[in-house]
């Protein structure tokens, strides 16, 4: 244990190919929510497009009340959608049923921001894996290729199966929980992966481990990960291409350097320059 | 050298849990800040940083006892007083304290105005609401929050402008030292950037003599303080400036967690983060040795036999690791 983990690749070298050159894997036109009606209609998202490619990082960055998890709940089929149309892998979506609902979150799964409500309390941390196992069609495995499945998960995201059985998961740490729900994606190799804030409950060292574990999954399994966060810092570091929200609209999208580095909307100036810096002064004059 | 404001001097406390184990928490801490500087400090969750804030302002209660060692605010030794004359004769004159949900600590039936009543009646119980309320108008003026807020509830007033409503009110006595305990990590960026420049000015106005800002954000204490300090596993690995910690740190420990920074601009993506595995030990038990000893790659079992001393070099650093700065300097470059 005593070596330091560093990433295998940073993001700047592993950048996914040309955008184009892949097949888009989730893509929205003219998304709308609306919550309410009458004198308490409040547009939430509000016709947004967006187009993301197999493989790729995204990030949706804004502050609180912009409209972020109103969007990720929408595309995860936890909330309907007022007008627009959502396509997964080529095909509009259809979860009008039950069944249809299961079968579209085989390929879409996503690791919340609070990893102690993630987890259902009752159920040990063997259930919780074995629950993915089954999900993917492995009710029939022997018991044997069962666990090995699980070691296997867990060893991936730094822990120990071995150690984890009959445990329950508020037995673990914030940050060993965080990892436990990668193990969960691990498992399901769903095609889109929705983090919604995974790190900003863990401390920064922890989160170094977490970003890690989660680029070395999308190199595993060419997965497309959409990153929600408020950290603009974060979304520059991980992300191939990120959208800038404000009040339920993208008002800036674009690869990581071009939006980070020359931005535009002055929505996004102001963003970068209220995080404090390193290399360059922090002008506290202009709030 | 400036005037010293709080002096640490070998500060040992204790948890006691339910089952009467003890906890280790903070095990000799030695710290000095001078008047009108501010000192960070660093560390992962559970390192002891917020622990030590309760200790520094003498908040002894259970299930946290105090050990040994001095606290010694501008020539006064707060050690070992009763908990309950640390709050009538130094909370918030001599030392106050921000938590990090300050937000959450004002009761919603009340006025803002009541809360600075109360703070200010529990040291002078003669003085009149009038002169209160004029104090109070002129501060808030001063540090450019509107006064009409003194007449308002807690929930009329949006998260940003509670956190600085809070600072205020618990500076109105002008303390000595400040103590904020991740003031500002339940805000977006803008709000954040509010509660610092705030902070900012209290100490440029004199209402603050110096500070002490807990926070695991590094970018944010490099530009907020004066000085940095590492802790982990309850004892200081590491102090020196805010530029030397960030861009020469020379723990081990200290150079993991500035590997981790992220900030946006340029060159940032060409860096690899790092991380430290494994976890910090159990204070009920804390290790023989070097207590960074079974995460650190360039541990020995020399390392994990006798325990380490803090060490000075340069000018005003320390840094607590058996070997010699030349050669973990070395060490950092082959890499």
């Amino acid at each position: 244990m005593s070596e330091k983990k560093t990433t295998g690749v940073t993001p700047a070298e592993n950048a996914a190919p040309a955008a184009a050159a892949r097949p888009s894997c989730l893509r929205g036109t003219g998304v709308t929510k609306v919550f309410g009606f009458g004198e308490t209609r409040t547009v939430a998202v509000d016709h947004v497009d967006f187009d993301f490619h197999e493989g790729e990082i995204i990030s949706i960055v804004g502050e609180s009340g912009s409209g972020k998890t109103t969007i990720s709940k929408m595309l995860l089929g936890l909330i309907s959608v007022t007008e627009g149309q959502i396509d997964f892998q080529g095909k509009p979506r259809d979860i009008s049923t039950h069944r249809k609902k299961n079968e579209y979150w085989k390929g879409i799964q996503a690791i919340f921001q609070d990893p102690f409500s993630s987890f259902n309390m009752f159920n040990k941390i063997d259930s919780v894996l074995l629950d993915c196992i089954n999900m993917r069609g492995g009710k029939n495995l022997p018991k044997e290729e069962k666990i090995r499945l699980m070691t296997e998960a867990c060893s991936f995201v730094n822990l120990k199966f071995a150690e984890l059985t009959n445990k329950y998961p508020f037995e673990l740490s914030g940050g060993q929980m965080q990892r436990l729900m990668i193990a969960r994606i691990f498992l399901l190799k769903p095609k889109i992966l929705l983090a919604d804030e995974p790190t900003s409950m863990i401390d920064a060292c922890s989160r170094a481990t977490i970003l890690d574990m989660l680029l070395k999954l999308r190199d595993e399994i060419n997965m497309t990960i959409i990153f929600i966060t408020h950290d603009i810092g974060l979304a520059y570091y991980i992300s191939d291409s990120v959208y800038i929200m404000e009040h339920g609209k993208f008002v800036e999208a674009g690869g990581a350097d071009e939006v980070i580095l020359t931005p535009k909307a002055e929505y996004t100036k102001r963003l970068i320059s209220d995080v404090p810096k390193i290399y360059e002064e922090w002008d506290l004059t202009t709030v | 050298m400036g005037k010293i404001m709080l002096e640490v001097k070998d500060l040992k406390t204790k948890y006691v849990t339910r089952f009467h184990e003890d906890v280790y928490a903070v095990d000799g801490v030695s710290l000095t800040i001078e008047e009108g500087k501010s000192l960070g400090i660093a560390g992962e969750s559970g390192c002891g940083k917020s622990t030590l804030a309760l200790s520094l302002m003498g908040y002894y209660f259970a299930p946290l006892h105090y050990m040994s060692g001095d606290i010694i605010i501008d020539g006064t030794n707060i050690s070992g007083m009763k908990p309950d004359d640390v709050r009538h004769k130094i909370l918030g004159n001599e030392i106050a304290y921000i938590p990090q949900a300050a937000m959450n600590a004002l009761n919603p039936t009340q006025k803002i105005i009541r809360f600075i009543e109360d703070v200010i009646h529990a040291h002078d119980p003669k003085a009149t609401k009038k002169d209160i309320y004029d104090l109070a108008k002129q501060r808030f003026e001063v540090l450019g929050l509107p006064p009409e807020v003194l007449q308002k509830h807690a929930v009329e007033l949006s998260g940003g402008m509670k956190q600085r409503t809070v600072i205020a009110i618990s500076t109105i006595l002008s303390p000595k030292v400040l103590i904020a305990d991740e003031p500002s990590s339940a805000l977006d960026v803008t709000s954040q950037k509010m509660v610092i420049k705030m902070m900012r000015e209290l100490m440029e106005k004199g209402f603050i003599r110096s500070m002490i800002f807990i926070t695991h954000e590094l970018p944010l204490l490099y530009n907020v303080t004066d000085d940095i300090m590492v802790m982990y596993a309850g004892q200081i690995v590491e102090r020196g400036t805010a530029r030397e910690m960030v861009f020469d740190p020379i723990h081990p420990y200290s150079k993991g967690l500035m590997g981790s920074i992220i900030v946006p601009e340029a060159g940032t993506r060409d860096q690899k983060l790092t991380a430290i595995p494994g976890t910090p030990p159990n204070l009920k038990r804390p290790p023989a040795g070097c207590r960074f000893a079974d995460r650190c790659k360039y541990a020995t079992a020399e390392c994990k036999g006798a325990t380490v001393a803090m060490k000075d070099f340069d000018n005003g650093r320390s840094y607590r690791c058996r070997y010699s700065v030349e050669h973990l300097r070395e060490v950092y470059a082959d890499e």
